[in-house]
């Protein structure tokens, strides 16, 4: 079979997802989104703009909390608490990984 | 087609009610997804149990199923006679599809009478893949081949399995646990519903030199307790190739010696730091003259390395 060489975007800071796309992308409505960052879950980039843009970090824990809304019947509140403790989760996970790189081989 | 038991997967009899079914169901997701458990098997494991629960908690899908009989899992099955047309409106093919994909085709023809050939419009589905891919590879930028397996369904609804591979440009900059967004490249969209997207997580295999922060990079280097203390030139290995990096006279154990941008490169500009961290390490067979001359040095060395322990014990008394 052919392979089909594709192209790839980097989902780091970068790069920018309107509301619409952030939806689009995630299988949260946009209203879903609003609560969101109204409860401080998500934080535009521009908050007192019209048009919110998203850091392109934003989809990944989005992502995950819509999957966890589905397989576990969450609602908008329960979908915000997630995605801070996925943020805290990934903070520590950062850290933890930091600290590991810094401790010599054979004293772990 | 292999039967799976759907039943016996969330640990429910035949006749279990719908709430029973949901507690199951529940009480397995919060074991099993993967986004919560980290147990080795998760992902699997919850495959197997959603895919169950995608169907014993819709009524209709659960009698279809219902009806096709009872058999052992992983037993070669055909539906009954007219199983198609009694739950779907039109004959299936049975062929290369699994139990799932015959239990969506169902639901999507049943949606397909209900609105009277109106055609809905469904985006395909996401799907994540992980590369593992090496230290060496994260820094000079690397292709990797992709083969998934996909169900695709055409204009009536029915789904086949399709094989699809992919050969992916990770251009450099990529390091533990970055995603990558491939648009478009997952599961195709039904009646004008937008193609899925494939998400790639990049994992690093471990390296046997380097340990990895981010795009900064950590290594140990060993030295002697005389060009520890005496200063001295070393060699480091760094992805780029060799390079001598100067450690300072004095230098303790433990001190990071930072080589700045020899670390991973950066997605856009810049590239991530080497930080060098310094162990001493003695020598574990020692000729005469060598002990002879650590003898001559402790002998003439007022050095005393435990010397905040006195301290330390008469100002806590």
């Amino acid at each position: 079979m052919e392979a089909e060489f594709t192209e790839t975007l980097w989902l780091d800071e970068r790069h920018e997802f309107s509301l619409a796309e952030l939806a689009e992308l995630s299988g949260l409505s946009e209203a879903e989104l609003r609560e969101l960052v109204d409860y401080g879950a998500v934080v535009p980039r521009n908050p007192q703009a019209l048009q919110w843009t998203f850091s392109g970090t934003c989809l990944d824990a989005i992502r995950t909390a819509c999957r966890l809304r589905d397989s576990f019947d969450l609602d908008v509140h329960g979908v915000a608490v997630v995605i801070a403790l996925l943020d805290r989760i990934h903070d520590l996970e950062a850290q933890l990984r930091h600290s590991r790189a810094q401790v010599p081989r054979g004293t772990r | 087609m292999k039967y799976k038991d759907y039943y016996r997967i969330l640990g429910v009899e035949r006749d279990a009610s719908a709430e029973a079914i949901k507690r199951a169901y529940r009480k397995l997701a919060h074991k099993y997804h993967p986004d919560v458990s980290k147990a080795a098997n998760a992902e699997e494991k919850f495959k197997e149990v959603a895919e169950a629960y995608e169907t014993l908690k819709n009524p209709e899908k659960r009698a279809a199923y219902d009806q096709l009989g009872s058999y052992q899992p992983g037993q070669d099955f055909q539906p009954p006679p007219d199983w198609g047309k009694q739950f779907g409106d039109t004959q299936f093919s049975f062929e290369g599809i699994d139990l799932a994909d015959l239990l969506a085709g169902l639901a999507a023809g049943r949606q397909r009478a209900g609105r009277r050939g109106e055609h809905v419009r469904m985006p395909g589905q996401d799907y994540e893949v992980t590369a593992h891919i090496s230290l060496e590879e994260a820094y000079r930028g690397t292709d990797v081949d992709l083969h998934l397996t996909v169900p695709e369904y055409d204009e009536h609804g029915f789904p086949r399995r399709v094989p699809r591979a992919f050969k992916v440009r990770i251009p450099k900059g990529a390091t533990d646990g970055q995603r990558l967004r491939l648009a478009g490249k997952g599961g195709k969209g039904i009646h004008g519903g937008r193609d899925g997207d494939l998400y790639l997580n990049i994992a690093l295999h471990p390296h046997p030199l380097f340990r990895v922060s981010g795009h900064d990079l950590y290594l140990d280097l060993p030295l002697t307790p005389w060009e520890a203390v005496l200063g001295a030139t070393a060699e480091v290995p760094t992805l780029g190739g060799p390079v001598r990096l100067k450690v300072p006279a004095g230098t303790r154990a433990g001190q990071q010696l930072r080589l700045a941008r020899r670390g991973l490169p950066k997605p856009h500009a810049g590239e991530g730091d080497l930080f060098a961290i310094v162990q001493i390490v003695v020598p574990t067979v020692t000729t005469e003259r060598e002990r002879a001359l650590f003898q001559q040095l402790a002998d003439s060395s007022t050095f005393n390395p435990r010397g905040h322990f006195q301290q330390e014990v008469r100002s806590g008394s």
